[in-house]
């Protein structure tokens, strides 16, 4: 009974929980097996492992592009896996996702590449120009506010695709290998847009190839998967959740 | 999604000129369709009105002293009949110039019994009125026969019915592969811009926001298709309008659009573009309710 409020206080604190989650694609084998985790608010995450552990599955199960094939997977204290569909559009506006491959429209400028998800959110369009500009400012691309990603470097492209994954405030951040397509300096700048970020409350889970990087981030804890299960050997990440 | 000033979502650049120019020529054929049995109904009512309180009838009799009797007094009653708006017996003559083809000058011959005939125009075609004027022809003379126009037309009736029928058939086949070709094109835009819907889907956007770009896009490609078919085949159906009024034939008479039906002609566009706009919703978002 004493442990009760520690206890509520610790679940409510945590943003993700995974429990037993595994993940099979048709009828293969499982791609991840039995992975539980939690992450509390407004922590900073790498997730490690040799190409094929399963990194982009876990990432996927995480931004609601895939369900599991079993277990339980809770983000903001809500059941993903039994969750309907209809509610999903609400839960995937709260995260924002960045790619190793950008995955910016093409044919739209960066400055409205970065407005799509107010946009998408419903904000009238005399309230966007303001947080599009802020955020332009914020990485560094007003003076190429116009062009189309096919005239930027993979450097500015990712730089729009970071703004257009945090310009809603998501309260988690899942990026997938962000780093992979650009030089180490612009890597370092892209990091440090995370950790700024991170610094102001999101939840940030960086999967990475890069361990250059993992120092850079002072708190960052490590998430380290193989064959697809999730290596826990300090117990930061056990469930149920630990308190912060 | 879409705001005044800002690049569509959808990458419009290829394949909406097609989409323009299908939407073109299905609308201009419906058009045609539409003219067709709008007009034939027309014509179907205006044979209708002509024949239905339509009566001939005949005095058959061998001696034509009895013939011209019967005929003198049958005349009488008929025009004292509250059912009977006109009744004049044919021109004899007349009738003999009409049969000259095949019986030659004999058909002039004042020994041949031809029976006299007598035009009647009814208030009323209801078969009431006819079985009261029949009544009355027999009371004069057994052997008067009295005919329907209506009857020996009915075959004529009938096909200016089944062009009407087939017309509406058409246009009902025109909408379904309307419909059918937004379904696909829906489905083809939808693997076009798999990229972008996939952005979006990340991004939080519903099925029904994704959706209404595609309804959008299709709504706008098949009202300016639309546009240009009514506007062809409006001009099309004036041109055939005014050569049928040239004819001056009591047949094709009615064969005419009345400014109504023209009203008809005008919201065919319209039509199909909420049609193809759910089309294109009902395809969108059955495809993507297969994905998460």
């Amino acid at each position: 009974m004493g442990d009760g409020p520690v206890e509520a206080r610790a679940f409510v604190a945590s943003i993700v929980q995974f429990e037993n989650v595994g993940l099979r694609y048709g009828q293969g084998p499982e791609t991840l097996s039995d992975v539980s985790f939690s992450l509390h608010a407004g922590t900073f995450h790498f997730l490690l492992g040799p190409s094929g552990a399963g990194k982009t599955s876990l990432l996927r199960l995480l931004y609601l592009s895939q369900r599991p094939s079993r277990g339980v997977i809770r983000l903001f204290g809500e059941d993903m896996v039994t969750s309907p569909r209809g509610r999903l559009p609400g839960f995937r506006r709260r995260i924002g996702v960045v790619f190793q491959d950008f995955r910016l429209v093409p044919h739209l400028s960066a400055r409205d590449n970065i407005a799509l998800p107010l946009r998408v959110a419903g904000m009238p369009e005399e309230d966007i120009a303001e947080p599009v500009g802020e955020m332009l400012a914020w990485v560094g691309l007003t003076d190429r506010a116009d062009a189309r990603p096919p005239t930027l470097s993979g450097g500015e492209q990712q730089r729009v695709a970071i703004a257009r994954a945090v310009i809603n405030r998501p309260e988690i951040l899942v990026a997938d290998e962000p780093t992979g397509n650009v030089d180490p300096d612009m890597a370092e700048r892209l990091l440090k847009l995370f950790a700024s970020l991170n610094r102001l409350g999101t939840t940030v889970v960086m999967a990475t190839h890069d361990h250059h990087l993992l120092h850079r981030v002072p708190d960052a804890r490590l998430m380290r998967l193989e064959r697809g299960r999730l290596a826990d050997p300090t117990g930061m990440l056990r469930y149920p959740p630990a308190t912060p | 999604m879409r705001r005044a000033g800002v690049q569509p979502l959808l990458d419009d650049r290829q394949g909406r000129r097609a989409m323009v120019w299908i939407m073109a020529i299905m609308i201009f054929l419906t058009t045609l369709s539409a003219a067709l049995g709008l007009s034939t109904r027309n014509a179907g009512a205006t044979l209708d009105r002509q024949l239905a309180a339509r009566l001939t009838v005949q005095v058959i009799e061998g001696d034509a002293a009895t013939r011209d009797a019967e005929t003198v007094r049958l005349l009488a009653r008929l025009k004292a009949s509250a059912d009977v708006v006109r009744a004049a017996e044919v021109d004899r003559t007349r009738l003999a110039e009409l049969l000259r083809p095949w019986l030659g000058e004999a058909g002039l011959d004042a020994d041949l019994p031809m029976p006299a005939m007598i035009d009647v125009d009814l208030r009323s075609g209801d078969d009431a009125a006819v079985a009261r004027v029949e009544a009355l022809a027999k009371s004069v003379g057994p052997g008067i026969r009295v005919d329907r126009h209506a009857t020996w037309l009915a075959p004529v009736r009938a096909f200016v019915g089944a062009i009407g029928w087939t017309a509406l058939g058409l246009v009902l086949v025109m909408a379904s592969a309307t419909a059918a070709v937004v379904l696909l094109v829906a489905r083809a835009g939808l693997d076009t811009h798999r990229g972008t819907i996939d952005i979006l889907h990340m991004l939080g956007s519903t099925d029904l926001q994704i959706a209404r770009l595609f309804q959008r896009r299709i709504g706008q490609d098949t009202l300016t298709g639309g546009a240009i078919g009514v506007l062809a085949g409006g001009l099309v159906v004036a041109a055939l309008g005014e050569r049928m009024a040239t004819l001056d034939s009591q047949l094709v008479d009615g064969i005419t659009l009345a400014p109504l039906d023209w009203a008809v002609v005008a919201v065919l566009p319209f039509a199909f573009t909420l049609l193809a706009m759910l089309a294109a919703r009902v395809a969108v978002l059955r495809r993507l309710a297969r994905v998460l």
